[in-house]
């Protein structure tokens, strides 16, 4: 929930400076590794709107990839899950790297 | 994350009086770290033969004419980043070090707390923060060690959050070369993702919980500096397996330090204090402080 009124507090804020009355879709980036349900953020998108500019809005969310260090293969490696094993040489020691971020990418507006 | 448990962060209190954006005075001089004209770029969306928006990035479908896109590119935590890089600030320039505690509840934080504290008040300034959705009793156990400690109820939250600390902090005495502590709401999830502007995060594990924990809540094994392995002394009268333990906590952080220690007997306590001790020297190397 916190995370939906960050989001609501981020869009009332550009609204307010960019002078825009409502918004029809807001795209964000979620890491696969940032561990956010997204049943549960949609859920509450819909409640934290409510009563703001971008109630009713559209969420797109797009996954961003999760990206980790292989300290076995010393290699930057590409995982889907936080406690996946190096794909490259099936290690158990990788360390994340990226993917983790919440980002909001951009508003459709008008 | 908070997205999993629907927890609100509208009723925070210090010390019973309620902390609303408008009674405060922690909007001085934040580093906040972004320009107020910066991310709001219009751009004029082509639109395709059948007037649709085209975004050349995103997987959507096409928006009807009449709407403009506008490029936001900001952090869903900003806000609390933002609260934590002028704590961090802060706690630099005050020459504080700050340590985040964070475990299930019920994993001995509090007794470890006291018992640190009355290793160390003779040595350096303590001061304490103590995060819990309800009740005072907890900064009550620390005062009454000597220490001056604030109450943080997070009423329906479940984390912290660096806002909250930052009020905390204006109140609490701080001294050059001191330690604060801070005892994060008993929650393996969501206080990983809130950032207070500590130094490390701590990790306190009892061996009274699964041996697996670590895989199963690994966010907050990630972002720990360190994994204090509690209630040792209980080890005999458990089937708890120190070494699958510690091999989760490795599976999702390699490397992390684990220190065994029983708040209670007395056992470890050094290894956690030489821990803390060399990690201010570290700052100290690093910030000068």
């Amino acid at each position: 929930m916190s995370l939906s009124q960050g989001i609501v507090e981020l869009i009332e804020d550009a609204a307010h400076r960019d002078g825009f009355a409502s918004v029809r879709t807001v795209w964000l980036e979620i890491g696969k590794l940032a561990s956010v349900e997204t049943q549960s953020l949609r859920f509450c998108f819909d409640v934290a709107t409510r009563g703001s500019c971008a109630e009713g809005a559209r969420l797109e969310i797009v996954a961003t990839p999760g990206r980790a260090w292989c300290l076995a293969c010393s290699q930057a490696v590409t995982i889907d899950d936080a406690l996946a094993d190096c794909p490259l040489c099936g290690s158990r020691q990788v360390q994340v790297t990226g993917g983790t971020d919440m980002r909001v990418k951009e508003l459709e507006v008008e | 994350m908070c997205t999993t448990c629907g927890c609100g962060s509208n009723e925070v209190r210090l010390e019973g009086a309620a902390l609303t954006p408008h009674d405060h005075d922690h909007d001085h001089d934040h580093d906040h770290g972004h320009d107020h004209g910066h991310g709001h770029l219009h751009m004029h969306v082509p639109h395709d033969e059948h007037g649709f928006a085209q975004v050349p990035w995103a997987p959507h479908a096409p928006a009807p004419m009449g709407t403009r896109i506008v490029q936001m590119e900001r952090d869903i935590l900003e806000k609390n980043n933002r609260y934590a890089a002028a704590n961090r600030t802060e706690f630099t320039a005050r020459g504080v070090q700050a340590l985040n505690l964070m475990s299930s509840p019920g994993s001995g934080k509090t007794t470890l707390l006291v018992k640190t504290i009355e290793s160390l008040r003779d040595a350096r300034p303590i001061a304490v923060i103590e995060g819990d959705q309800e009740t005072t009793r907890d900064a009550e156990r620390i005062r009454a060690t000597g220490a001056p400690a604030l109450q943080i109820n997070t009423g329906k939250g479940c984390h912290l959050d660096a806002q909250a600390v930052g009020h905390a902090i204006a109140e609490l005495p701080l001294h050059p070369g001191g330690l604060l502590l801070i005892e994060n709401v008993g929650n393996l999830v969501c206080p990983a993702a809130f950032d207070l502007g500590e130094a490390h995060k701590v990790v306190v594990l009892s061996v009274t919980e699964g041996e697996d924990k670590p895989l199963k809540y690994p966010d907050m094994f990630r972002a720990a500096s360190l994994l204090l392995l509690n209630k040792c002394d209980l080890l005999p009268y458990l089937e708890f397996d120190v070494g699958f333990a510690i091999e989760c906590a490795h599976r999702v952080n390699p490397g992390l330090p684990v220190i065994q220690i029983s708040a209670k007997t007395g056992a470890g306590m050094p290894e956690w204090l030489a821990w803390i001790e060399s990690e201010r020297h570290a700052s100290v190397l690093a910030h000068g402080i």
